[in-house]
C-alpha cells in the first residue's frame, strides 16, 4: 500500500506499457485520464482505460476503490450527482462524451446500465417497466413491445418465471426477480454497451450462474463493463480485467493473465485474496 | 476487544432492564394520552355539529335560497352550489400553479433563484388570509369596480398554491434517487423522467397535499367577504357576487334567531360533509386503485389457493 501512494509513476508507467487491448482492436468505448472528485477529494485518477468491441471488461477491487464511480461516468450519471466533477475524455464509438455540443440522452440510449441494488419503477407492472425506455421515448407499436419483453426477458433468464403475470406489479417480485427485470430493461432499449454495476450481489447462486451466462450470450453482441466483488465471477465472465485501488487503475490487462501471472505486487495481493 | 471486555459489556446491557421496561411503558401512556387530549376538541366539535345540523337538514334547507330572515325558512341552495364553484375555481388556478412550482423546487431546485421562491412560499403559507382577500379586493374588486366570482377564486388560489407547492416538494423529494438514475440511464429527457417516473411515484402525497389545500380553503371566510361578499340567489354570472357556505354560516351565526342558528348549524354540517366527500372521491378516484388491485389479487389468490 506504501509503496502505491508514495511511488504512483510506477503504475503509471506499468498501466501504459501493458497497452491491453492492442492498438488494431476496434475500441468501443476508451476513457482517457477520467478524473472524478466529489468536490475537492478524487474519487477516480487519472484512469485510462480500452474497451474492445463485442469483450467483458471487469473491475475489481476493494470497497470503495472507485469502481463503481469510473463506472458511472461511462454514461454520465454524473451529471446528477451534486459536487462531482469529472474531468478526462470518455469516447464512444469515437464521439467524447463529455464535450459540450453532446446531448448525453442520445448516447445514454446506446449504454445500458444495471445497478447494483434493483431499481424496478415503483408504480409500474413488469411489461411496463421492461418497455419504459420504449415507451417513454414513444414507442407505441404493440406487436413491437410484445416482442421486445419477450426477447428481453428471455435475455435475462426470467420469462419463464412471469410470462403469464406481465400485469402484475413490478414490486411484487423477489428482490433477484426484480434485478433480472431491470437488466431486461436495460436490454430493451437495444444499446450496444451495457454497464453492469455488481449486478449479482443480490443474486442467489443459481440466479447469478444464470446472470453470467446471459453475459456470455450477450457478448456476441454487446460490449459489456461489468463491476464486481467477485474474482471468480470476473475470471468466469470476463475478457480483461481492470484492477482499481485507492482511485488508481493499478492493472488492467487480458483477465486470465491478470489472475495468473500479475505485474502488480498489489494485484497479485489482491487476486490471492491477501486484502481486500 | 477481549472476550472479558465483551461479557462485561454484555451485563452492562442487561441492567435496568426493568426500569427501561417501565419507562417505556410511561412513555407510551403519555403518547396515548397527547392522542386522546388530540382528538377531544375535533370530536366534540363533530359530535355538536352533527347534534346541532342535523335537525336542520331537509331537501328543501339543501335546495331552495334562503327564506326572510328568522322565519326559519327557506335554505342554503345558493351557498353550496357557491362554495363548490369556488372550490373548483381556485383548484383550478392554484393546483397548476402549486404542483408546477413543487416541481421546480424539488427537480430543479438547487439554485439561488429556488432558494428564494421557497422562501416566500414559505412565508406566503404563513400570511393571514385576510391579507390575500384584501389584496384581491383591491386588484381585482377596486379595479372591476365589482364584487365578482373571479375576486374570490384568486384570493383562494392564493390561499392554496403555495400549500400545494410545498407538499408537492416534499412528495417529490421523497422519491429514491435510484428510481430517477434508473430512469436517466434509459436515455429519457429530464422532464420525462419527472412526469412518468418521479411524479407516478409520488401521487399519494401530491394528492394528500392538494385535498388539504382544498379544506383549507373550503373554510375560509375572511377573504371571501372581501371578494365575492355573499348573496341569496343562486349564481348568475362571474362578475357578480355569490353565496358560499362559510359566508352563510357566519351570517347566519350573528342572526338572534334561533331558526337562524340552527341554520347555521346544518350549514356547517353540509360543509364539513363536503370536504369529506371531496376526500373520499378523489382518493378512491386516484390513490386506491393500487391498493384495490393489490387487494383484489391478494383476494383472488387466497381463493385461488383454497381450491
Amino acid at each position: 500500500m506504501t509503496a502505491m501512494t508514495t511511488k504512483p509513476n510506477t503504475i503509471e508507467t506499468q498501466i501504459s506499457s501493458q497497452n491491453i487491448p492492442t492498438v488494431e482492436d476496434k475500441f468501443k468505448m476508451i476513457a482517457e485520464n477520467v478524473t472524478i472528485s466529489y468536490g475537492d477529494k478524487p474519487a477516480v485518477k487519472d484512469v485510462t482505460m480500452k474497451f474492445k468491441e463485442k469483450s467483458v471488461t471487469a473491475l475489481i477491487g476493494p470497497s470503495g476503490c472507485g469502481k463503481t464511480t469510473f463506472l458511472r461516468c461511462l454514461n454520465r450519471m454524473h451529471d446528477m450527482t451534486k459536487n462531482a466533477k469529472v474531468e478526462g475524455k470518455v469516447m464512444i464509438d469515437g464521439i467524447d462524451l463529455y464535450s459540450k455540443e453532446i446531448d448525453p440522452i442520445y448516447h445514454r440510449r446506446k449504454v445500458g446500465m444495471v445497478f447494483q441494488k434493483p431499481n424496478p419503477f415503483p408504480t409500474m407492472s413488469i411489461f411496463d417497466n421492461v418497455t419504459a425506455g420504449l415507451r417513454l421515448n414513444g414507442v407505441r407499436d404493440k406487436k413491437v413491445l410484445n416482442e421486445i419483453v419477450e426477447d428481453t426477458l428471455k435475455m435475462a433468464y426470467l420469462w419463464d418465471e412471469v410470462k403469464d403475470d406481465l400485469k402484475k406489479p413490478a414490486v411484487e417480485l423477489s428482490g433477484g426477480q426484480q434485478q433480472r427485470l431491470c437488466i431486461a430493461r436495460a436490454l430493451a432499449i437495444q444499446p450496444e454497451v451495457l454497464l453492469m454495476d455488481e449486478p449479482a450481489s443480490a443474486l442467489d447462486p443459481i440466479a447469478t450462474q444464470k446472470i453470467e451466462e446471459t453475459i456470455t450470450e450477450l457478448k456476441k453482441e454487446f460490449t459489456i463493463i461489468i463491476v464486481t466483488h467477485n474474482m471468480q465471477q470476473a475470471v468466469r465472465v470476463s475478457d480483461y480485467t481492470g484492477f482499481m485501488y485507492l482511485g488508481n487503475l493499478v492493472e488492467f490487462r487480458e483477465t486470465k493473465k491478470l489472475f495468473t501471472d500479475p505485474k502488480n505486487d498489489l494485484t497479485a495481493k489482491y487476486v490471492q485474496g491477501q486484502f481486500g | 476487544m477481549n472476550v472479558n471486555k465483551r461479557q462485561e459489556y454484555r451485563t452492562l446491557f442487561k441492567q435496568n432492564v426493568e426500569r427501561r421496561l417501565f419507562v417505556d411503558k410511561i412513555v407510551r401512556l403519555i403518547v396515548i394520552s397527547c392522542v386522546i387530549i388530540a382528538i377531544i376538541p375535533l370530536g366534540s366539535i363533530l359530535i355538536e355539529v352533527f347534534k346541532n345540523g342535523m335537525a336542520a337538514i331537509s331537501i328543501e334547507f339543501l335546495t331552495e335560497v334562503p327564506g326572510s330572515i328568522g322565519s326559519g325558512e327557506g335554505g342554503i341552495g345558493p351557498a353550496i352550489q357557491g362554495t363548490l364553484i369556488v372550490i373548483g375555481m381556485a383548484s383550478m388556478i392554484g393546483v397548476p400553479i402549486g404542483v408546477l412550482s413543487g416541481i421546480f423546487l424539488s427537480e430543479f431546485g438547487d439554485n439561488r433563484l429556488a432558494k428564494s421562491v421557497r422562501f416566500f412560499n414559505d412565508v406566503f403559507m404563513e400570511f393571514p388570509s385576510i391579507l390575500l382577500g384584501i389584496f384581491a379586493f383591491l386588484v381585482i374588486v377596486l379595479v372591476l369596480g365589482h364584487f365578482s366570482v373571479w375576486a374570490g377564486a384568486f384570493a383562494l388560489a392564493l390561499i392554496m398554491f403555495p400549500i400545494v407547492a410545498r407538499t408537492t416538494e416534499e412528495s417529490l423529494k421523497m422519491v429514491p434517487v435510484t428510481y430517477r438514475e434508473a430512469g436517466m440511464a434509459l436515455g429519457l429527457r429530464h422532464w420525462v423522467v419527472t412526469m412518468r417516473i418521479v411524479i407516478a411515484a409520488a401521487k399519494n402525497g401530491m394528492v394528500t397535499g392538494v385535498l388539504l389545500a382544498v379544506a383549507r380553503i373550503g373554510g375560509e371566510t375572511a377573504p371571501l367577504i372581501m371578494t365575492i361578499l355573499g348573496s341569496s340567489l343562486f349564481f348568475s354570472n362571474f362578475d357578480t357576487p355569490m353565496d358560499a357556505l362559510p359566508l352563510r354560516i357566519w351570517r347566519l351565526s350573528l342572526l338572534p334567531y334561533d331558526s337562524a342558528q340552527m341554520q347555521g348549524w346544518g350549514a356547517a354540517l353540509v360543509l364539513i360533509l363536503i370536504i369529506l366527500a371531496i376526500n373520499i372521491g378523489v382518493r378512491t378516484l386516484i390513490l386506491n386503485k393500487d391498493d384495490t388491485y393489490r387487494f383484489g389479487r391478494m383476494i383472488k389468490e387466497k381463493i385461488g389457493g383454497r381450491k
